[in-house]
């Protein structure tokens, strides 16, 4: 991430933002910023950033969850990551009209993950199947012992 | 004869079409929802995960070196493009430094890996719109290639061969005087494929204007590799940011024109795949000419165990932009490893330019969206 | 002429029974032998089909199974039994009809499809005299019987409750409903100048005369427009929309099974064995040896004319063009339902209709002169 990147974002967002130690990533104090935030790359001309690259959902323990966004440039061919962690209840305003890839990525966060995105235009499963419960994807997860009345099998050692 | 799930998204005359997980042509287990006035399709929905084997969970058990063969099976027909991306991604965490040799060994590999794989690209497109002689020719040739790797690292299809730090063998004995006997064999065979499927009429009929997808929309929804070439971008990874030793090859990189058609159908993004394997054999060829001598395990680390941070990675696959996404606590187990697949991405790209169009062109879009579910559900 | 049915009813009129009852006779044991062609034709036809597309597809194609001391293995004719293999596998196969499906409807369209097909080789012949009835309307008939077999592909795509066997009855009814058009035009040609629809004065005016095909440059393109619409009319590629194997499965014929499953086949091999011989009597001259085109040597035996003979040479001819279709469906990908339509609608028809024009000027024009 350049200077360059760093200097024009803390003019315009100086107190909602902060960046890691070693200048790679961009944190966002406050999900609800966000929105604005996310315009911002999206359209100012110094950063234009036209291509969201990748969207994790990551779990850190004590109830805390992470959305990381991997932006790039096309025109401008400068990288950004964007972090935002919020505690497991709260919603982040999602991007999927900005960067309409957002859309199964979001989702994915979503099922694996529990992380809600507001205004999303479809927020449900896409890799697990509709009626599973639970979100594997956590640190803290636990497979059920039934899936609509079949027995998941948790004595492996049969198998051996 | 056919029941109505919900009243409020389909009108009394509109027929919901389940093309299902067994299916001929769906390249895997791909469900696609369709909603069709006739032959008309209004709404295609891709419905995935039919092959979600929890690759990123089972990651956050296992060592790094432990990875490689799973990331083999995630993209089961360019498998050395996923494990050398995650090696990739690992060596820069650990801020490695590879000797010449290796990347050498591991661009030829990669080139080899990305001929296959468009081969069946090409083929299962021609099997799609329903001509079945160039899908036999192009496994034909892609035999070859197998062979090779057989006789590199054993395997034909799941091969375990670039590890973080290195390779896992050397190259064999024979190895280089077999694969110039096949680019030999193989430069002439495209003339072939052009003959009979890229040139014939009813072929351009059936793909030409049909499924563009423009430029801008492609980018937003992250379409990357052949799939965005074939509209107009000339952006490719290996190019444009050069990663391992592809700074060192001449080669152009063939974007779509719109040659016989609009610029972004169904036979640029195919033609961009065939050109592409001419471009693959130049680059094997000139690392095969000039490739350094060493010891390819030297820097193969005994137990690896990253600092802590976080790193995303890409590369360039045969299917488009593969990006590994690893954050590391410091212990030899990756805390969150996520993998960002290039047919996921295109894969949601279908509904925008398939919607309008008939039936027979869904599924000729969909060949030529180049798809394996298995990096899609991982 | 006479016709098979006519020299079985005098040889056996002998038998002081009613006529009738003599009659049931004469058209039985004619029936029961062009069912038994029929067979022959399948097994043979798809040994042929699989070998011709293997060998194009730089493969070697059946290979093992080996019949009465014809062991499998090396030689090319490898796999000659697997046709009484695959056979015995179709008839014992289990059947398997859909819960929901109908079926009455399910039993009968097959049969509904070959009855059509053993309908139309009644009419066709196999050499002077070797047709089972010799119709004074024959090319009528013809094209008359090859349109039943419609109702039954639309019959097995409802009955099957599947809605993409209903959608490949669909385009399957309306392609072959369409193409018939053309057909029926190209084959008005030789009725204006020949002057006769029965098939043997057809034949007997290219003995006289020359080769329909060579006739005149719009029968030449008359032959290709015909050939290209029977190809459309049977269902192959690139008109097999309707059994589109990557888009519908099996198309209307998914849900059938074993013994039904062998009759379909047996109807679209029939189909495409009854097209080449009517391409062959009426454009390329029938039970005529291809020497008598070069006039070389007129009136003798080198010509090699004569009724077994004949047999040999619409056989050879008929024989060309099935795997000239075969040859089509392995080459070319396969068109979309209206790029189909639009070529049958807006090219093919308005042709014909403009051939049909030329080839009467031409006739008028011609015979003036001579």
């Amino acid at each position: 991430m350049s200077i360059k990147i760093i200097d024009i974002l803390d003019k315009k967002f100086k107190d909602s933002i902060n960046f890691s130690e070693n200048q790679n990533s961009l944190f966002i104090d406050d999900p609800s910023k966000w929105d604005k935030i996310s315009k911002f790359l999206h359209q100012n001309k110094d950063l234009k950033f036209d291509y969201l690259m990748c969207l994790s959902g990551y779990d850190l323990t004590d109830n805390k969850l992470g959305v990381a966004y991997n932006l790039y440039s096309t025109s401008l061919k400068h990288y950004l990551e964007v972090r935002i962690e919020v505690e497991s209840e709260i919603e982040i305003p999602s991007v999927a009209n900005l960067w309409r890839t957002a859309n199964w990525h979001e989702r994915e966060a979503y099922d694996l993950l529990g992380i809600k995105f507001t205004d999303h235009p479809e927020l449900k499963r896409i890799l697990l199947p509709e009626d599973w419960e639970g979100h594997p994807l956590k640190k803290d997860y636990e497979t059920p012992d039934f899936y609509n009345g079949m027995p998941v099998p948790k004595d492996k050692s049969y198998w051996e | 004869m056919f029941k109505i799930i919900d009243k409020s998204i389909i009108s009394a005359d509109e027929m919901v079409l389940n093309m299902g997980p067994q299916h001929p042509s769906t390249h895997g287990v791909l469900r696609l929802k369709i909603i069709t006035d006739g032959e008309i399709v209004s709404k295609v929905e891709p419905i995935i995960g039919y092959l979600h084997r929890c690759f990123e969970k089972h990651c956050e058990s296992l060592s790094y070196e432990q990875i490689v063969p799973f990331t083999d099976r995630c993209d089961y027909l360019a498998s050395m493009h996923m494990s050398h991306s995650y090696s990739m991604a690992v060596e820069k965490l650990l801020d490695l430094e590879l000797p010449e040799r290796v990347e050498y060994i591991r661009v030829i590999v990669a080139e080899l890996q990305r001929i296959a794989s468009h081969l069946i690209a090409v083929g299962v497109f021609g099997l799609d719109v329903g001509a079945i002689t160039p899908f036999t020719w192009t496994l034909r040739d892609r035999e070859r290639i197998l062979d090779l790797f057989e006789m590199l690292c054993g395997a034909r299809l799941l091969y375990n061969y670039v590890w973080p730090g290195g390779v896992s063998h050397d190259l064999p004995p024979k190895f280089i005087e077999e694969t110039h006997k096949f680019l030999d064999y193989f430069l002439p065979q495209i003339d072939e494929y052009n003959q009979i499927l890229s040139t014939n009429k009813i072929f351009i009929e059936r793909s030409a204007d049909v499924g563009v997808l423009p430029l801008e929309v492609g980018i937003n929804y992250g379409v990357t590799g052949p799939t965005l070439r074939g509209s107009g971008s000339t952006f490719d990874l290996r190019k444009d940011e050069p990663y391992s030793v592809y700074n060192k090859f001449d080669f152009d990189v063939p974007v779509g024109e719109g040659l016989m058609g609009t610029v972004g159908d169904c036979w640029d993004r195919y033609y961009v795949k065939v050109l592409e394997m001419k471009e693959s054999a130049k680059i094997i060829r000139q690392a095969l000419d000039s490739i350094p001598k060493g010891d390819v395990h030297e820097v193969l680390p005994k137990k690896i165990r990253p600092p802590k941070g976080e790193v995303y990675s890409r590369y360039e696959s045969a299917r488009g932009d593969v990006g590994f996404y690893i954050r590391s606590a410091g212990k030899n187990m990756p805390d969150r490893l996520k993998m960002r697949s290039p047919a996921y991405c295109n894969l949601s790209v279908l509904n925008e330019i398939s919607a309008g169009w008939m039936m027979s062109d869904v599924i000729a879009v969909l060949g030529s969206l180049d798809i394996v579910l298995g990096e899609i559900d991982r | 002429m006479t016709s098979i049915v006519d020299s079985i009813l005098s040889a056996i009129s002998f038998i002081n029974i009613d006529i009738n009852i003599l009659l049931i006779f004469a058209i039985v044991i004619p029936g029961l032998v062009l069912f038994i062609l029929m067979a022959l034709n399948v097994m043979i036809s798809v040994y042929f089909e699989r070998k011709v597309a293997a060998f194009m597809q730089d493969r070697l194609g059946p290979m093992e199974v080996g019949i009465f001391g014809f062991k499998g293995g090396k030689k090319f004719w490898g796999g000659i039994g697997q046709i009484f293999a695959d056979t015995v596998k179709l008839l014992t196969k289990e059947d398997i009809m859909p819960a929901n499906a109908d079926k009455v409807l399910m039993l009968v369209s097959p049969f509904i499809i070959v009855a059509g097909a053993l309908l139309t080789f009644i009419g066709i012949p196999f050499s002077d005299g070797l047709i089972v009835s010799d119709f004074n309307i024959g090319i009528l008939y013809i094209i008359a019987m090859s349109s039943v077999g419609v109702i039954g592909v639309i019959l097995a795509g409802w009955s099957s409750n599947n809605k993409w066997s209903l959608y490949g009855a669909m385009r399957s009814a309306a392609q072959i409903i369409s193409y018939e058009i053309p057909i029926g035009l190209n084959l008005l040609l030789i009725v204006i100048v020949c002057g006769s629809l029965q098939v043997s004065d057809i034949v007997q005016w290219q003995a006289d005369n020359r080769w329909f095909i060579f006739h005149s440059p719009f029968t030449f393109v008359a032959f290709f427009i015909f050939f290209i619409s029977v190809v459309a009319e049977t269902n192959r590629t690139p008109f097999d929309i309707p059994e589109a194997e990557s888009e519908l499965v099996a198309g209307w014929m998914t849900e059938f099974s074993g013994f039904k499953w062998s009759i379909f086949f047996m109807s679209e091999y029939a189909n495409m064995l009854i097209v080449s011989l009517v391409a062959s009597f009426v454009f390329l001259g029938g039970w005529l040896s291809p020497f008598t085109i070069f006039n070389v040597f007129p009136d003798s035996w080198l010509i090699l004319d004569g009724f077994y003979i004949g047999i040999f040479w619409l056989l050879i001819k008929a024989i060309f063009l099935v795997f000239v279709m075969m040859w089509f469906r392995w080459t070319f990908p396969r068109l979309r339902v209206d790029q189909l339509m639009y070529i049958c609608w807006k090219v093919f028809i308005p042709f014909s209709l403009a051939n049909l024009f030329f080839v009467t000027i031409w006739e008028l024009i011609a015979g003036s002169i001579s």
